[in-house]
């Protein structure tokens, strides 16, 4: 327990200071994420929300926080592991007695830790350019929405590295990501928000694990009802779905690893 | 003349051989072709949930709008050819100091940098993206019956769609001749990428402050509605000959930016 908590603080701080280098990055990273926010430019002009029985305050929380839900949820494993096994700066990291899964996954944690200024500072602004925009939610809200970010990161995560094992038999898994992109972007919630779907396309789109990774923390942020039982069991039967699959898929991967380049 | 001939010779021949390195992953065909269709389906479902109540999206019909998603489509697929195979590897050159080689090459640098390598793979966006077009504007049974649009707003609209490319790739340009001062910055094309998304909706359908955004800061409206407006015959004089002078603008900015440019740039491990 002692040995876990020392490794996990060497890692995490670690990768913080490395992140902490490229924080002119992850500025244009974090401006990257804009989508939602112009998205709410495009609902706020038509009628379309109103219709939906969406008010027009409703719909612009629901598109901010969908907006800081998404800075917070942003998976880039296969990325950055497709390079590190094509370049065969994995295998010093196997040698490790440690998964170099928790190498990554410390690295997105600390990235987004460097996030937490640049977004404040881009709500800061945006509510000197839109005072009617910035609100506070209640402390349930942040405690909930924090926990449920959380989550909505780690069904990111896990669900990303499913399509990372494939780096091991591809050398172009990332193409493969490029797709899985699609669904996420017009089912999880950062485009429109699932209310205004019709009726089948929304059992449809709530039977994936789309939903739960943008809509399910932006609403509960916004302070929209929501059941938040429902949530996290859903986030959590699909993590529990996809962790037997990573470990199977990554186990077999690894035995196929030639260490390119080393 | 000979210059021309000269260039034009060299373009054939870096097109060609990228083409055929391109063909060793016939994968990534498929890839590409489901990706552009999925991305025009998502959008063309969310086009439809902002048009739930029949309004019309900033004074926009539903046709109207396909055309501008078309065009969008089709500035997407030239990225995806030209700009992001060439222009996503100055920042690797300039890392790895491979700018040397190019620099000293009889040719050109902004021409070689800008079109030495093609991706075939865009090519799937530019065809969807052109019949969408041509069915928004011959869909029989819609109420406004668009039909072929005169020579005039063809020969129009096939300038102001010119004038779009022109503006994209100097965007593009700008942002990856900027890593000769901030090297670290591999994706600030990126960003562009995303921020660009903008344009598939027509820019009336922005509120005032965002409009303004997109027509001054970041010139999408340029992109996609101007040129969509020609199609539709309801272009006014101003806006398109502003559509030409922006282009005219951005093109000669990217250049005076990669002279200036060059005078920064020390070289790698030196």
């Amino acid at each position: 327990m002692k040995w876990a908590w020392r490794v996990a603080r060497a890692l995490i701080t670690s990768q913080y200071a490395l992140m902490l280098e490229y924080r002119a990055e992850i500025i244009l990273w974090a401006l990257s994420g804009v989508l939602p926010l112009i998205m709410l430019g495009v609902w706020s002009g038509s009628g379309a929300a109103t219709a939906a029985g969406i008010s027009a305050q409703q719909l612009s929380r629901y598109f901010l926080a969908a907006f800081v839900v998404r800075q917070f949820t942003v998976v880039w494993l296969i990325n950055v592991f497709e390079e590190d096994a094509l370049q065969g700066r994995l295998s010093p990291f196997l040698l490790q007695p440690i998964s170099p899964l928790w190498r990554y996954l410390t690295a997105h944690l600390s990235e987004q830790a460097s996030r937490i200024p640049i977004v404040a500072v881009l709500l800061v602004l945006l509510g000197i350019a839109a005072p009617g925009l910035i609100w506070l939610p209640s402390a349930g809200a942040i405690f909930f929405g924090f926990i449920a970010i959380m989550a909505a990161f780690l069904l990111r995560f896990l669900l990303q590295l499913v399509l990372t094992t494939f780096c091991f038999w591809s050398e172009k898994a990332a193409a493969i990501d490029r797709l899985l992109m699609i669904p996420y972007m017009f089912l999880s919630g950062i485009v429109a928000p699932i209310d205004t779907f019709p009726p089948a396309v929304k059992r449809l789109a709530m039977a994936t694990p789309f939903p739960w990774m943008i809509d399910f923390p932006a609403r509960l942020i916004a302070g929209e009802p929501v059941n938040i039982a429902l949530g996290f069991a859903a986030i959590t039967a699909w993590c529990l779905l996809l962790l037997p699959i990573c470990h199977l898929l990554w186990r077999a991967g690894l035995r196929r690893y030639s260490a390119m380049g080393a | 003349m000979k210059e021309i001939k000269r260039y034009w010779h060299s373009l054939c021949c870096f097109w060609s051989s990228s083409i055929a390195a391109e063909f060793e992953y016939p994968l990534n065909a498929w890839v590409e072709l489901l990706s552009v269709l999925g991305n025009l389906a998502g959008s063309i479902f969310v086009l439809k949930l902002l048009f739930g109540n029949g309004v019309a999206l900033g004074g926009w019909s539903w046709n109207g709008s396909l055309i501008v998603l078309g065009l969008y489509t089709i500035l997407d697929g030239f990225t995806t050819c030209v700009l992001q195979p060439n222009l996503s590897r100055i920042v690797n050159h300039i890392q790895t100091g491979t700018l040397d080689y190019v620099l000293l090459k009889p040719i050109d640098s902004q021409f070689w940098l800008s079109t030495r390598t093609v991706s075939p793979w865009g090519l799937p966006g530019i065809i969807v993206g052109f019949c969408l077009i041509c069915w928004a504007l011959f869909k029989p049974s819609s109420s406004i019956n668009y039909g072929l649009p005169s020579s005039g707003a063809l020969l129009l609209a096939a300038a102001l769609l010119i004038a779009s490319l022109a503006i994209l790739y100097s965007l593009w340009f700008v942002l990856a001749a900027l890593s000769i001062w901030f090297i670290k910055v591999w994706n600030a094309t990126e960003v562009l990428r995303y921020t660009l998304v903008a344009g598939r909706y027509p820019v009336s359908a922005y509120p005032p402050a965002l409009r303004l955004i997109f027509t001054f800061v970041l010139p999408v409206a340029f992109l996609t509605t101007i040129p969509a407006e020609a199609l539709l015959g309801k272009s006014s004089s101003i806006w398109a000959i502003a559509a030409l002078g922006v282009a005219g603008i951005c093109l000669t900015g990217s250049r005076l930016l990669w002279n200036y440019a060059q005078r920064f740039y020390t070289s790698a491990s030196s």
